[in-house]
């Protein structure tokens, strides 16, 4: 195959929309940022609001690694803008716990060595909070399942699952008493 | 009194772990300098061919677009190849980014447009005009099966293949023979976190670089001789790498196309590549292997021909060791290696995980279980017949090898010995259940490696080494051995690491960090420790005058003397005492030449793999895995077990998912995205197991560690691949074994 491409459409580009006020509630925290609309979530926290433990492993919603807890449920923040999360609870890893103050779950994942690289962990362990918070795994099996949209390339999966059941068990075991 | 400082061999859990679940850790494109620009990557849509014009007028009249980069306005920099070979490179001429109007690749980096926002330089990239002459190309490595060549040099730690005795005489004599061929498509590394740097751009015209590496010294190398700059002005600092597998030995281009953009415009860039760019800078190649093998009437081989043909970049020479390991995992007296590649219009290929190895065991492992099937043998009876009590490639013994215990660990806790040997024998409901075996050997390597160490008046104990962290638990074994040599608790040490101000190390390869560095933070902290003895002799009527280095063990916080622990001073009086702020020691370790002529140095494993196929579907479920590893000594058992828990999982991907499949029409990856790229999820990973036989190895390096990261990969997409044939009766030789070949 060969031949000369041709140039794209010659159209006019549209201009780049501007930047207005947006206020992100983070953590319990106003975050007041200047975000043109088409800023994604993830790139708010990440590149506007400092908050670097949301990571971006794929920008397409197809490995989990940017997972936060938006009023309580697990969503990949690659695939919502900013804008439209505005006066929505959104909670990061960062809020979820801090080194001298962890998390049941941050703790269950260094017991369990539950990572290697720890670039997806944070993904992770926010997902496992949605899970928690949906109520719905309890086998080993339903956790398996359940964890399966976030993608862990160094293979810590046996930890995950172990760190994650070790919190729904205890959990469990709370509400029953 | 027991010691409370023995670190070493213990299961601590990792010291950066914090830092790591709380999202506290830094990975390169997270350090928020100030006034930073960003940069996004324009890639050839065209597999070879030239660059006609590039449009960006338009582009840049777009507010807030700083520059389009391209070859059209690059400044002049470096000329000859040498400034960008790294210390990894293959031969030939390295891929210079934006050099001219030559495509040589498909993704290949055109142009990089900066502009104050991500989200603008993203949309400018998109609508960035690229005039291109496309020309022929030529990707597909079964069109080369008669093209190929034998390699030339190839990099560091390339070895020809040796050939001992005749096979084809050997062969002849043989009972029974097979012969195969074996492949395996191309496959990415696809680390979670994407490639990216941050320049920093200091005010005085210095440079600090956080780039996604396994090596920051190969990193300031390369951008110093590129670039024209000196060591001070360009420090390269990586603290976390989220994860590497190879793909961040060499400088990519990231590195590159940040630098050059930092020192143009004299600001801090930050450049990310996005998930599909990330399969433009190197793959495990597309192999293509025979293997030839016969028997006598005792199960014993008489010869052995392996070859393997992969593809090469039109531009460089990759090499990486895929036949050896035939000549020195079993034994044979007759062995014909043979070892070709092929130059093709695609980026040279780049080592992964247990490179050359993760192939050739693959190919020799499924053909071993083809033979003792042809032999009637039970595959492992038929290894344990050819065991190798020395390396044959080069007529050595080895300094260690317990391959035999592993089997008989493995086989026991497996229960192997109730295996049917007839392949379809068992079913559970709609299930053929299967049981296979292989394993590998990988190289227990060593390189020169520097440490520092400084303990302050407090106790506090500083080691540093510019080695890397990507997931292998680095923080953790440092922090380790430097506690127990000078006899402290974990919490008193903390282990720097990634960062050209300190030490020298290694590129994070080989499997040879733990080795490497490893040596050095002891042999430093050693240094240190004698320092530290002569001033406990100071000290008035030290229980100590008199003893030698040798007399004297650092436990629990106290020097004390090993024939008589009673003899003891505390380790903070001394220091307290001296007067001195602080005390600092640097040494270095390098592998003894030696002892490398006297002995070959290897790690070993054995996987035993069940496998569960639906008949009717042709899936295949591994339920269970069980993965023995003979590699010396373990320094941390929870961070060891997790990167062999790891290598299952490549191995069940290897089998089962990963192949990057290429579309030859466009010489282009087609399914480069982690959506259609398969790797394993939770749901995929059942019951895996970790067994470490103890092996003391005291020939091998001062702390008798031979590597873990990569050999536990070796065997696992044998053994699910020969589980599957006991399964189902059917013989896969092509990776990943997809559902229609089982249908």
């Amino acid at each position: 195959m060969s031949g000369t491409s041709t140039p794209k459409s010659a159209g006019q580009s549209l201009p780049p929309p501007p930047a207005a006020p947006v206020t992100l509630r983070i953590n319990g925290q106003d975050h007041h940022l200047e975000l043109a609309p088409w800023t994604s979530l993830l790139d708010a926290l990440r590149e506007y609001a400092g908050l670097t433990g949301t990571k971006k492993g794929c920008d397409h919603g197809q490995c989990g690694a940017c997972t936060v807890l938006v009023d309580g449920k697990r969503i990949n923040s690659c695939l919502t803008l900013a804008v439209l999360q505005e006066g929505a609870d959104i909670t990061t890893i960062e809020g979820l716990g801090q080194e001298g103050n962890l998390h049941p779950l941050q703790q269950a994942f260094i017991d369990h060595d539950a990572f290697q690289c720890g670039y997806c962990t944070p993904g992770q362990i926010c997902s496992a909070q949605g899970l928690i918070n949906e109520g719905k795994a309890h086998t080993e099996d339903e956790i398996r399942e359940l964890m399966s949209g976030n993608i862990c390339r160094c293979g810590a999966y046996v930890g995950i699952l172990n760190a994650v059941k070790e919190v729904v068990d205890k959990k469990s075991i709370a509400l029953r008493s | 009194m027991s010691s409370t400082t023995n670190h070493v061999g213990k299961a601590p859990s990792r010291v950066e772990g914090p830092a790591k679940v709380t999202g506290a850790a830094k990975y390169s494109a997270e350090f928020n300098v100030p006034d930073l620009v960003y940069g996004y990557v324009v890639s050839s849509p065209i597999a070879k061919g030239k660059i006609l014009k590039i449009h960006a007028d338009k582009v840049l009249a777009i507010p807030g677009v700083l520059q389009v980069f391209s070859h059209e306005n690059v400044p002049g920099l470096a000329w000859f190849d040498k400034s960008y070979k790294d210390d990894v490179a293959p031969g030939g001429s390295p891929f210079r980014p934006l050099h001219d109007d030559e495509v040589k690749f498909s993704m290949q980096p055109v142009a990089l447009v900066v502009a104050d926002t991500f989200e603008l330089a993203r949309y400018a990239a998109s609508i960035l005009d690229i005039e291109y002459k496309e020309s022929t190309h030529e990707t597909d490595i079964e069109a080369k099966r008669d093209d190929g060549h034998e390699p030339g040099k190839g990099k560091t730690g390339y070895k020809p293949p040796v050939r001992r005795g005749n096979a084809n005489k050997g062969l002849a004599k043989a009972e029974q023979h097979i012969k195969q061929e074996y492949i395996h498509g191309a496959q990415h590394h696809n680390p979670m976190e994407l490639f990216g740097a941050t320049v920093h751009y200091h005010p005085n015209g210095k440079l600090t670089i956080y780039d996604k590496t396994q090596g920051v010294y190969n990193c300031q190398q390369y951008v110093t001789k590129v670039f024209g700059l000196s060591k001070e002005q360009a420090r390269v600092v990586n603290l976390y790498m989220g994860g590497g597998f190879g793909a961040g030995l060499r400088p990519q281009y990231e590195l590159f196309l940040s630098v050059l953009a930092a020192l143009e415009l004299k600001r801090s860039v930050r450049l990310s590549l996005t998930r599909q760019q990330m399969f433009s800078f190197g793959h495990r190649p597309h192999t293509l292997q025979t293997v030839e093998m016969g028997t006598g009437p005792d199960g014993a081989l008489l010869g052995l021909k392996h070859s393997a043909l992969h593809e090469t970049s039109r531009f460089e020479e990759y090499t990486e060791n895929v036949v050896n390991w035939s000549g020195m995992l079993y034994k044979c007296p007759d062995v014909h290696l043979n070892y070709q590649v092929a130059a093709l219009d695609v980026y040279t290929p780049l080592d992964m995980r247990a490179p050359g190895a993760a192939t050739g065991s693959f190919a020799l492992e499924v053909a071993m279980d083809e033979m003792a099937y042809a032999a009637g043998l039970d595959p492992l009876e038929f290894r344990r017949r050819n065991y190798a009590e020395e390396d044959q490639n080069e007529n050595k013994p080895f300094s260690s090898k317990k391959l035999r215990e592993a089997y008989d660990e493995g086989a026991r806790r497996f229960g192997w010995d109730k295996r049917p040997m007839a392949p379809r024998a068992t079913k559970e409901g709609n299930m053929l259940v299967g049981w296979g075996v292989a394993g590998g050997v990988w190289d227990a390597s060593m390189q020169k490696a520097a440490a520092k160490a400084t303990i302050t008046a407090d106790g506090k104990l500083t080691v540093s080494s510019a080695a890397g962290e990507n997931g292998t638990g680095t923080y953790t074994i440092m922090t380790q051995i430097a506690a127990e040599t000078l006899g402290l608790p974990m919490e008193a040490v903390t282990f720097k690491l990634g960062d050209t101000t300190l030490p020298e190390a290694p590129v994070q390869g080989g499997s040879w960090t733990a080795a490497s560095v490893g040596s050095a933070v002891k042999s430093t902290c050693e240094a240190l420790g004698e320092k530290l003895l002569k001033l406990a002799q100071k000290l008035g009527d030290s229980p100590l005058k008199g003893a030698k280095f040798e007399d004297v063990e650092f436990v629990n916080g106290q020097i004390r003397l090993r024939q008589d622990h009673d003899q003891a001073v505390v380790l903070r009086d001394v220091l307290q005492t001296s007067g001195e702020r602080e005390i600092e020691a640097d040494s270095s370790a390098m592998p003894n030449p030696l002892t490398m002529q006297k002995y070959s140095m290897h790690s070993h494993n054995v996987v035993f793999v069940e496998v569960k196929v639906d008949e009717e579907l042709g899936t295949v479920h591994v339920s269970r895995v069980l993965n023995v590893v003979a590699a010396g000594r373990i320094l941390n058992q929870k961070t060891a077990r997790s990167q062999v828990l790891g290598s299952i999982v490549w191995g069940i991907s290897m089998a089962l998912m990963e192949e990057t499949v290429m579309d030859h029409r466009f010489g282009r990856y087609m399914n480069h995205n982690y959506a259609e790229y398969h790797v394993p999820v939770n749901a995929d990973i059942r019951d895996i197991e970790v067994v470490f036989v103890e092996e003391e190895d005291p020939h091998v390096n001062p702390l008798g560690v031979k590597g873990i990261g990569e050999v536990g990969l070796l065997g696992v997409a044998a053994a699910i691949t020969n589980a599957v044939y006991h399964a189902t009766g059917k013989r896969v030789r092509q990776l990943p074994i997809y559902l229609d070949k089982l249908l």
